[in-house]
């Protein structure tokens, strides 16, 4: 069963005019958010974005911008109790 | 750990065989142990091995090279799917955190893994120059910069560890499916324990202030009221995890917060307290428990395999203020309901 988390709210967005076509952004993303159709990429399902950020940072033509971050409540709200950036840091577990 | 220390068998193609250590592909008793020590919250922070090369079986200079973390249970799980191949392990320093969470840190990152390349030497140990990371490494790593910096082409690998044979075996091709992250029912159950165990943390503190509340209360706290909250706990950090995708709505909090009412509801009429005398204690737990699970399965966001940053936030901003609202007015009809008796 496919999870869907809130819809519209992913701040992913492409431009398709500076896409070269080399697939990486299929390649890294774990949510099939991409697809490439005569190499040039687009955005198939953006609902299902995480905002890993990883398409972003691989993108060699800099076509893709997301803003990414953690999406942990825990973090979300111990960043707003001491200021900082939400990071997986915020309990002791090791791992988030 | 079970790593034994082959030196010289392979010296003939090694720049310096007595560093790299040779990996078993097998877990042993003592490995399995300490994986669910790890998911109680054992010691789990002391669970790193060495960053640097590892072999696995006999690899020579067309091997493939496997990049990963330097968590012990990552490091397992890879290193178990090996069986009969041979290769190399690349370990980063993550601090001991899985390739996930390490990857969105950026300690799994272009920095450290340019760093990694240069100290083990890999320049010289490897003919070919390619890496294969896992994808879920990928948020932290910039692979055109990896290549820029030290010549070694980044392909991302499967999400799982399982599928990493049929992807040398395909070269180097991974299906749709390999590349998606699935959040099974398994996968959820396994993650339980870790909400469970802060939640019962917390719960002892909450019991040892309703001790003190006891000693002044017309109407003190038993039995009964204990296992209304163990209830709400449960429903928070075990029935909606696992449930997750059966339960309607979309938002974790909502999710959480409509199991906990259907359980404090169903309690509530067991112990017959929907009698006009029971109208304070009835009312405030319908108001403090439903909330308290409600919080705690928003804290299974950070779990998750598909929740977004702005999609947590969305979902927080609307429910932080009404858990708490409905929390406090709750407590305080409890108090009464005790007090007052
Ligand atoms: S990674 Fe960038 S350039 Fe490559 S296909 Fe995707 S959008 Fe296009
Ligand atoms: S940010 Fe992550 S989940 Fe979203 S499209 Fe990019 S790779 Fe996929």
């Amino acid at each position: 069963m496919k999870h869907s988390y809130l819809k519209n709210v992913a701040t992913l967005s492409l431009a398709a005019e500076k896409c070269v076509g080399c697939g990486r952004c299929t390649e890294v993303c774990p949510h099939g958010v991409f697809g490439v159709t005569d190499k040039k990429a687009r955005i198939n399902d953006k609902d299902h974005c995480m905002e890993c950020g990883a398409c972003a940072l691989n993108c060699p033509a800099n076509a893709i911008s997301v803003a990414s971050g953690v999406g942990c409540a825990a973090a979300i709200i111990w960043s707003w109790l001491t200021g900082n950036e939400p990071s997986c840091d915020c309990s002791d577990s090791g791992c988030c | 750990m079970s790593m034994s220390n082959d030196c010289c068998s392979t010296a003939a193609i090694l720049s310096s065989p007595n560093d790299i250590v040779t990996v078993t592909t097998e877990l042993h008793y003592k490995d399995l142990l300490g994986a669910w020590k790890v998911r109680w919250g054992i010691g789990r922070m002391k669970y790193k091995i060495d960053p640097g090369l590892y072999r696995v079986g006999s690899p020579d200079q067309t091997s493939p090279v496997l990049v990963s973390a330097n968590y012990k249970l990552t490091f397992d799980s890879l290193r178990k799917e090996l069986t009969g191949l041979s290769c190399w392990l690349l370990i980063l320093d993550t601090k001991g955190i899985n390739v996930w969470c390490a990857a969105g840190k950026g300690t799994f990152g272009t920095a450290e893994l340019v760093n990694r390349i240069a100290k083990t030497g890999l320049y010289g140990i490897v003919s070919h120059h390619k890496l294969i990371l896992p994808q879920l490494g990928a948020p932290g790593v910039n692979a055109l910069e990896v290549a820029r910096q030290t010549g070694f082409t980044v392909v991302y690998g499967p999400v799982r560890a399982g599928d990493i044979k049929a992807f040398l075996s395909s070269g180097l091709t991974a299906t749709a499916a390999m590349r998606a992250v699935k959040f099974t029912t398994l996968d959820r159950l396994v993650l339980t324990p870790m909400e469970l165990v802060p939640a019962a943390k917390t719960s002892l503190l909450i019991l040892g202030v309703l001790f003190l509340l006891n000693l002044f209360a017309a109407r003190p706290f038993g039995p009964a009221d204990f296992i209304g909250y163990a209830g709400a706990v449960l429903m928070g950090t075990v029935a909606t995890p696992i449930l997750l995708p059966l339960i309607p709505g979309r938002a974790f909090a909502w999710k959480g917060w409509l199991l906990g009412l259907l359980w404090t509801a169903w309690f509530i009429w067991f112990n017959g307290w929907l009698a006009p005398g029971f109208l304070l204690l009835a009312s405030g737990y319908l108001l403090t428990l439903p909330a308290w699970s409600a919080f705690l399965a928003m804290n299974f966001t950070g779990s998750s395999t598909y929740t977004s940053f702005s999609g947590v936030i969305k979902e927080m901003k609307v429910a932080a203020p009404l858990i708490a609202a409905s929390s406090v007015i709750g407590i305080v009809l409890l108090l009464a309901a005790a007090l007052l008796g």
